[in-house]
This record gives structure tokens, C-alpha cells and sequence, in this order.
């Protein structure tokens, strides 16, 4: 068994469940501690490093950094850590002129970009200050893509996004409004050094069963996508009374929400599986039903009802489900009518590249996808990179600001006639908080505090128009709490184990048993049985020192439930064990640039 | 000392014991200890040993004088009834609270000075009456609580912080014990908890005086180079005489590997001490051959440690003075105190 390795960022990164589960590696214990220190703008501006877009992403992230919440693993609920970024965001001073800008003298590339949603505003953040002359070309007439036209205003308000969008924008980009491509080759022809695409999965999924097509379909089936669209640009103003949404994902919830403000008043959301299944994030779900959307269970759609070439109702087969052989069965046993007047279609999204050339070097591989490198992000035309909903299939807006700062490091590469395969690695620092006896530089005592609840706007507010927000934001006292919770994850235990007098002070006060000093044995999965606690949970590493020296047994800590408590350190007599402060050196599109290396 | 009490959070592997209660329902305070004291490690040792026992801790009376060492009850079993008595007085207090209230498990904690030194005659009578009672002595050889003076317990040629080698015999604790007749003698290490632990179940089982020598280290004044008290030290000289697991009443007894040799003593309560090895044909229940070989060890520099001694038939302190099973606290006042009448026909049965 090999001691542990913490001389390189893998084994400190992944202790931060949130950082390492965020897909921009944003540094949320250090951005909670801004806020606990007042420190809103610099807590913007390092969560702007990373993800971009804070204050929308406060709002609208799917947050896949609060499941791996050390907190959820202790108390049963993560830390509301979206929504303390929405607090640093909302609560900034101007920072316009701490935001990084453009050179004057440019460096001669012309970067194209397709769509002005959040990996393209990624990648020209990135690429801007480093000199590139960047144009992006957006087919609607306001910046932010599927931001802006998809996320109704009353979980995103429109200033939120003229701010952030502006940040990137004013930097210097060009952005060519109302302004479609039709053709990647004619673009191509303009002499960019590099395209970026990033348009998107701008196509809602059919659904062709039969009476699709029938009566007033025209008018009273519509594509979910679309229709949040036409609902932001104002060419829908109402639907009618009662609506069925069709899919049960995070778009679907936002279409029974919007139906809800646009006059309809019995809206349901028909799901073909049961609720365990569902794709929508559970807070999204609860706030539906908070606004009295009923969730239907176990229907598949099988026909539209028309009387009179108008739409009546959508009959619906009544679905049991079982397992076998680790696959899911479904039987039909019932057909039901249920009565409406509209129907939303929200059963996913397909991207759309009918703009694409097939002749311009671009391979298209299964569901006519082009292919694309994962790591690098380009296409087998070395000049074309993909990115976002666009790159494979539609993800998520943290998923679509990563694959911006990764294509940007790769475009940076090709423009320079160096490799886009040659990355640099993440960097690591590591420094003591040690402040003098039992003093660290973080508060180390734990809030037994449970997770702050986001109020809401009166139902009766909220449903007399398409932006009024719902959530109104933590108050002062709640954020002063939720901080508290954060377990600094990244103040992370660090064990010298020559400096170990193997006195069992650390193991003896650990409150949540994660220490054991124990023989050496074949296989860490033989350890985990031999711990202070057995280590169940196999998705979390053990930390396993160099033999000690008294004994040549070894320090064994189980990272599971460590509070960050630092009561190890405070026991340790001979210092071996220490709190250090871990910061990842994410290498950016800057981190590759001359600028950097000079 | 720490900066904050530790968080009330536990590990969600932690099993209950027979009471329902984990492993961290035994702790008590916060300690104010030094970082690294033996100590501290000792007061893990009794949570871990009371919780495996299934020790109910309103049951419990934890006693205790005056040291580093008597600190310690106020960070175990938070919810036990306590007494921290004048310096050395620890055994006197607990004999009377002994015999008031003979139901109740006495845990005992003193140290080198509080035992030896100070309180050395108390602890000989205790012994002598055999009271039932743990009795843990946290033996540093040293007096950290003022600083680092020799103790009644530092070995000759053992140096204090700054170097000077103390010249006056050692008072050992556990032959001292053996000759005043002891019932239950063990010495064990801070540092070694898979053999502390089984010894202070054993011990608190024992139908008697319990004594286990602990060696603890104190890591501010005997740590260093030159002391013979020392985490490297203690590792480095110790023998164990015996090697022993602690089978409770109501566990069943599984088969002991062939190959190995066991002996086994079956204590009061019908609980089982096995003895899964011991040193060179070493018998535990031989009280003279236990301090010559504990005697031969400490002559070679060596720390002689494990269940030292045994006898389980001997008589504790209540047998000793015939008093009643029920204990003196449980008798209703009339019969506790039958009156000037009862008093006057006792009288004149000496007449």
C-alpha cells in the first residue's frame, strides 16, 4: 500500500466535495468566507474566475456542488451554497473596473463566435484580455442564449443578465445582433483563425403521436422552448385555462410556471415515470407545487381528444412499472382521458446543425453529432471547436462556462501553433492557517444550525406578472447563519508523519472517529474495515501516511465525515498534524499566455 | 486545551452498545490537559472499556484527588455521580462511599504523586480493605502539574527536562501492591489501548481492589532523551507478561484457536479474563512468582506489563466486615439506626 499522495492537488481537491464537484472548480469554502467577512465584491469577483456568471448562476445553477456537500453527508442538508452566491452577487459594490480588460494593442487573431449564450461569453471573457479580436454572432436581438430567452424573469430578472453579459461584452467584444449563420463555410471564408460554436441545442423534441397535427394543433400544442421564447419576446400573452406539460424536467417547470402567470389556472405536469426519475432539480419541482401545479405520475401521452378540430384533452396510458434483471418494465394497465385546453411539449432538447456544411472537414458521428475532442473541445476541422449544449447535447449552464474556459485554452494553443492537447496541469498551493496556539485563521467551531429556507414571494404578487421574481434572497441574519455551516473543507488536515510521537491524542478527540493509527494491510479495502469507524462510504477517500516512527504503523484518516474541526491539530503535541488552506491553480486561457510566462 | 468543545456530530458508523448508547455518550468534558498527554488517551481507553462493558453511567461514581491525573473524571461518563476529594485522599473518600452505597461502580483516578507520594497510606488501606473499586493510577513519573519535579515513581538515572538524573529509589506501584496483598494487579500503557482496554473491563469486574498502573507520558516534562517515562521509552522496554481479552457473561465463549494455549479465570460475576499468551510459563495467579518476575524485569530496565496478578476468590471489604447485601443507603432509618433501645441491649450483651 502506497502512502497517500499530497504533494500534487488530486487527494486535497477531492476532500473539497464542492470545488470537485463543481465542473468549473469554483472555490466555494473560500467564497463563503468572503461573504462571512462582508467581503461581497471580492466573493464576486473570485466566484467570477471560475463560473463567469455568479449572479445568474445564483439563481438558476443546478448545483451539482450542494449533492456533494459535506453537510449533507452530517446533518442531512448541504449548504444553500447557490444561493450565497446569489448574496455576494447581490450585494456587491460596482466592480467594473476590477473586471480584467482588453489590450489596446490586439494580437492579430480574429476569434468567430456562433450564439451569445454563456460558453461563448466564456470563451471571449477568457480570450478578450489576452488581445483576440472577438465577434460573436447571436440570432436574437439581446445577448445571453437560452439564458435569457429560456429562464422565465421571475427566477431570472432581466438586469441580472444585462449586468454579467455586459462585463464580457464591454471588454470589447463584437457582437453582431439579429444575426443567424447559415452557413459555417461562408463564415469560415471571412478569414477567422479559429470558430467557436457555441449555438446551443436551440431544438425543442417532437412529439408525433397521433392528432399532433390535427385541429387547432397549431395553436394549442406548443414546443416548450419555443414558447418560453415567444413568451419573453412578448408574442405570447396568455394560454388558456387549463394546460398540460408534457415532460417533467427543469424546462417543463418553468413552462407550468409560466403558464400559471399567463392566466392558466389548472396546470398539469404528466410524467411518464415515477418521481424518483424525474429530471427536474427537486427544489424546481417544489416550487411548482408551491404554486398548486399538479404532478401527474406513470402517464404516457397516446393520442390528442379533439371535438370539433378543437383541442378537448390528451388520452394518456396509465403505466406500472417493475424491475427485472436490473432493467425497468413497463405494463399498461388503464387508458385515461385527462381535459384540457393546451398542451407544452417539454420532453427535451435536440441540437441542429443544418448550417454546417458536411463538406468543410467537420465528421459527424452518431445522431448526426459532429465529433468533437472531449478534452479539447475541437472538431476534426482543427479550426472549428464546439462547446456547451452544442458540443454534447444539452447539459447545463456550469457545464456550458466549462467547456467555454477549456475551448478558450485550446483556441489559445491552435492561434499560437502550439498543441491543444498540451494543457497544463492544476496547480496547488498549501499554507498554514495556524495563527498561534489553538488560533487558526478560520473559525473552526461547528454551526449546528440547520439549512436557511429562501423566501418567497406571495403567491398572489407573483402571479400578476412574468417578472416578478419568487425568490427574494437571503436576509442578513440567514446568510450570517448558512456561512457558518460551510465546514471549510479546504482548510484540509495535513499529517507529517515523521513529526508523529504516536501519543493517539488526534484519534482520541476526533469527534466523528475519522482517525485510526493502524498496521499496514494488503489492500485499502482491508483497511477500511479496521478503522476507529468503518469507512462504508467508498466514494470517499482514505488518507494513508508513511509508517510512523515508533512503530512503523500508519495514520489512516477516513475523509467521509471530517469536520475540518481542526481539534486533531489542536491536540497534536509535536505539530505533526496541521491545518493548511488548499487552493487549486485552475490554468486558465491567461495561465497559457506569453503575459503569463513573461 | 482547545479552542472549541468538540462538535456533536458522530461518525454514522458508530454502533450502540446493549444501553442504546454509542461510543461518544461516555465523554464528558472538554479536556484542559496538555496537547498529547497520556492522559488523555487513558480517559479514551475507560469510554471505550465502559461503553463495550455497557456500563449504565447513572450507576457510576467517578473519585478523584488532586493532579493532572484527578482532572480526568470530569471527561468521561459526563453523567455519573463524582467526588474530587483532597489531595491523596481518593481511596479513604471512596471506601466510605463504598460502604454507604455497595452497588455503585467506583472508578478511581490518581496519579504518581497523588498515590505514592502524598496519599501513599491511604491507597495501602484501601488495598488492605480491598475495597471494590478501579483503581486507575496514571503513572508519569513526574510532577507536571508544578512543573516537572521528580515523583515517588521516577526510576534512578532517569533525567528531569534539564538533565539531571535522579538519584532515589522508585516506589512501583505494582509491587508495593502485591505485598499489601492485592487481588487484581495490572500495569498496562497509554499508547497501547488494544491491551488498556480489556484490562479496565477486567478490572471493573474484579470483586475487589482493581489496580491498573498506567504508564502515561506527560508530554511537557518527561518526553524527552533521558526519561524513562517516554512514549519511546515505554515502547521500546516493554515486556508483556500476559496477554489477555475480557469475555463478558452474556457473550458466548467462541473456540480459541488450537494452537494457541489459553488459560482463563473466571471472575465474580461469572465474566471470563482468557489469558491468550503469557510470558515463558508466567502464572498470573501466583502471587510470589508475579513480583519476582516483575521485580527481575524492572532490574533489567525493562516495563513489565498486562494482568499481572489475579484472585478471584478473595474477600472485598463488605464480606470482610459482614455487612448486609443491601447497601447502607437502600436500609429504611429504622433499621439503619434502630434507636437508643437496640443500642442499650447491644450494650449489655458486653456487660
Amino acid at each position: 500500500m502506497r502512502p497517500t499522495d499530497v504533494g500534487t492537488p488530486l487527494h486535497y481537491h477531492k476532500v473539497v466535495d464542492c470545488q470537485y464537484a463543481c465542473p468549473a472548480h469554483t472555490n466555494v469554502p473560500e467564497y463563503l468566507r468572503l461573504i462571512a467577512q462582508g467581503e461581497y465584491s471580492e466573493s464576486y469577483l473570485l466566484n467570477r474566475e471560475s463560473n463567469v456568471f455568479p449572479g445568474i448562476l445564483g439563481r438558476t445553477c443546478d448545483r451539482p456542488c450542494e449533492p456533494a456537500c459535506r453537510r449533507g453527508r452530517v446533518d442531512g442538508t448541504p449548504v444553500a451554497i447557490c444561493r450565497l452566491k446569489r448574496v455576494a452577487a447581490d450585494l456587491r459594490d460596482d466592480i467594473t473596473d476590477r473586471l480584467p480588460t482588453a489590450p489596446a494593442v490586439k494580437n492579430g487573431k480574429r476569434i468567430a463566435m456562433i450564439g451569445c449564450g454563456p460558453s461563448s461569453l466564456t470563451v471571449a471573457n477568457d480570450l478578450l484580455p489576452l488581445g483576440y479580436d472577438v465577434t460573436i454572432y447571436e440570432k436574437h436581438s439581446q445577448a445571453g442564449g437560452l439564458m435569457r430567452f429560456n429562464i422565465p424573469a421571475f427566477r431570472l430578472p432581466a438586469q441580472v443578465l444585462d449586468d454579467e453579459t455586459g462585463y464580457v461584452i464591454n471588454m470589447g467584444a463584437t457582437v453582431k445582433y439579429n444575426t443567424s449563420v447559415d452557413s459555417l463555410k461562408s463564415l469560415l471564408n471571412e478569414g477567422y483563425d479559429a470558430v467557436y460554436v457555441g449555438s446551443g441545442a436551440p431544438k425543442g423534441k417532437e412529439l408525433d403521436i397521433p392528432g399532433r397535427w390535427d385541429g387547432n394543433a397549431k395553436d394549442a400544442v406548443h414546443i416548450g422552448i419555443e414558447w418560453l421564447g415567444s413568451v419573453h419576446f412578448g408574442h405570447i400573452e396568455k394560454i388558456e385555462p387549463r394546460v398540460l406539460i408534457i415532460g417533467v424536467g427543469n424546462t417543463a417547470m418553468d413552462c407550468c410556471r409560466t403558464s400559471k402567470r399567463l392566466g392558466a389556472t389548472d396546470v398539469k405536469v404528466i410524467a411518464r415515470r415515477s418521481r424518483k426519475y424525474f429530471k427536474a432539480s427537486p427544489w424546481e419541482l417544489e416550487d411548482a407545487e408551491e404554486e398548486q401545479v399538479e404532478i401527474v405520475e406513470n402517464h404516457a401521452p397516446k393520442r390528442f381528444v379533439y371535438e370539433n378540430g378543437t383541442l378537448t384533452g390528451m388520452e394518456f396510458e396509465v403505466l406500472e412499472w417493475t424491475e427485472s434483471g436490473g432493467k425497468q418494465k413497463s405494463t399498461v394497465k388503464s387508458t385515461v382521458i385527462i381535459p384540457c385546453d393546451s398542451v407544452i411539449l417539454a420532453i427535451g432538447q435536440d441540437n441542429a446543425f443544418p448550417w454546417i456544411e458536411r463538406d468543410i472537414g467537420i465528421t459527424f458521428g452518431e445522431w448526426d453529432m459532429p465529433e468533437v475532442d472531449k478534452i479539447t473541445h475541437q472538431s476534426t476541422n482543427p479550426q472549428v471547436f464546439f462547446g456547451g449544449d452544442a458540443a454534447w447535447g444539452p447539459q447545463n449552464i456550469i457545464w456550458a462556462v466549462e467547456h467555454g474556459h477549456q475551448a478558450a485554452v485550446s483556441i489559445h494553443q491552435f492561434c499560437q501553433e502550439l498543441s491543444p492537447a498540451e494543457r497544463l496541469p492544476f496547480g496547488m498551493n498549501l499554507v498554514s492557517v495556524k495563527n498561534g496556539m489553538q488560533s487558526w485563521a478560520y473559525s473552526n467551531d461547528f454551526n449546528p444550525s440547520p439549512r436557511a429556507k429562501m423566501t418567497h414571494e406571495e403567491l398572489v404578487k407573483r402571479f400578476s406578472g412574468v417578472g416578478v421574481e419568487v425568490e427574494l434572497g437571503f436576509s442578513a441574519e440567514q446568510t450570517a447563519t448558512e456561512v457558518q455551516r460551510c465546514l471549510n473543507c479546504d482548510i484540509e488536515t495535513h499529517f507529517e508523519s515523521t513529526l508523529c510521537i504516536e501519543c493517539d491524542a488526534c484519534v482520541d478527540v476526533c469527534p466523528t472517529s475519522c482517525l485510526t493509527i493502524a498496521p499496514a494491510t494488503e489492500t485499502l479495502d482491508e483497511l477500511r474495515t479496521k478503522l476507529s469507524a468503518p469507512a462504508m462510504n467508498l466514494t470517499q477517500d482514505i488518507y494513508t501516511s508513511n509508517p510512523l516512527p515508533q512503530t512503523k504503523r500508519l495514520m489512516v484518516k477516513d475523509e467521509d465525515i471530517c469536520l475540518h474541526c481542526g481539534l486533531c491539530a489542536e491536540r497534536c503535541p509535536t505539530a505533526a498534524w496541521d491545518m493548511r488552506k488548499f487552493e487549486l491553480v485552475v490554468p486558465y486561457a491567461f495561465a497559457h499566455s506569453a503575459q503569463a510566462t513573461a | 486545551m482547545t479552542s472549541i468543545a468538540k462538535p456533536p456530530v458522530r461518525h454514522p458508523g458508530l454502533t450502540k452498545n446493549a444501553l442504546g448508547l454509542t461510543k461518544r455518550d461516555y465523554e464528558g468534558a472538554m479536556s484542559t490537559l496538555c496537547a498529547g498527554c497520556g492522559h488523555d488517551s487513558v480517559t479514551a481507553a475507560l469510554v471505550q472499556a465502559f461503553w463495550e462493558s455497557d456500563c449504565p453511567p447513572h450507576r457510576a461514581a467517578k473519585m478523584s484527588g488532586i493532579g493532572c491525573s484527578s482532572k480526568t473524571t470530569a471527561y468521561f461518563m459526563k453523567h455519573s455521580h463524582g467526588f474530587n476529594s483532597v489531595h491523596g485522599r481518593m481511596p479513604s473518600v471512596t471506601s466510605g462511599a463504598n460502604a454507604a452505597n455497595r452497588d455503585l461502580m467506583y472508578i478511581g483516578i490518581s496519579g504518581d504523586g497523588d498515590s505514592l507520594s502524598i496519599g501513599l497510606g491511604q491507597m495501602s488501606h484501601a488495598i488492605r480493605r480491598n475495597v471494590r473499586m478501579l483503581y486507575m493510577l496514571e503513572n508519569n513519573g513526574v510532577y507536571g502539574l508544578t512543573k516537572g519535579q521528580f515523583s515517588a515513581a521516577s526510576d534512578i538515572g532517569s533525567t528531569s527536562k534539564k538533565g539531571e538524573a535522579n538519584v532515589q529509589p522508585p516506589i512501583d506501584p505494582c509491587l508495593l501492591a502485591l505485598t499489601l496483598g492485592a487481588t487484581f494487579v495490572a500495569r498496562s500503557f497509554s499508547g497501547d489501548k488494544d491491551q488498556l482496554v480489556p484490562i479496565i473491563k477486567a478490572g471493573l469486574a474484579h470483586n475487589g481492589f482493581a489496580l491498573v498502573d498506567v504508564i502515561s507520558p506527560c508530554v511537557s516534562f518527561n518526553d524527552h532523551e533521558g526519561s524513562t517515562k517516554s512514549y519511546k521509552y515505554t515502547r521500546a522496554h516493554e515486556v508483556e507478561l500476559t496477554s489477555s481479552d475480557f469475555v463478558p457473561l452474556r457473550r458466548e465463549i467462541t473456540t480459541p484457536n488450537a494452537d494457541t494455549e489459553m488459560t482463563a479465570v473466571t471472575m465474580h460475576d461469572g465474566s471470563t479474563v482468557r489469558f491468550r499468551k503469557t510470558h515463558e510459563g508466567y502464572d498470573p495467579t501466583n502471587r510470589e512468582q508475579a513480583w519476582l518476575h516483575v521485580r527481575e524485569c524492572q532490574k533489567r530496565g525493562e516495563v513489565a506489563t498486562g494482568i499481572l496478578y489475579i484472585e478471584e476468590g478473595g474477600k472485598d471489604m463488605h464480606a470482610l466486615a459482614k455487612t448486609v447485601e443491601t447497601p447502607l443507603v437502600d436500609l429504611p432509618y429504622s433499621v439503619l439506626c434502630p434507636g437508643s433501645k437496640a443500642l442499650d441491649a447491644l450494650m449489655e450483651e458486653y456487660r
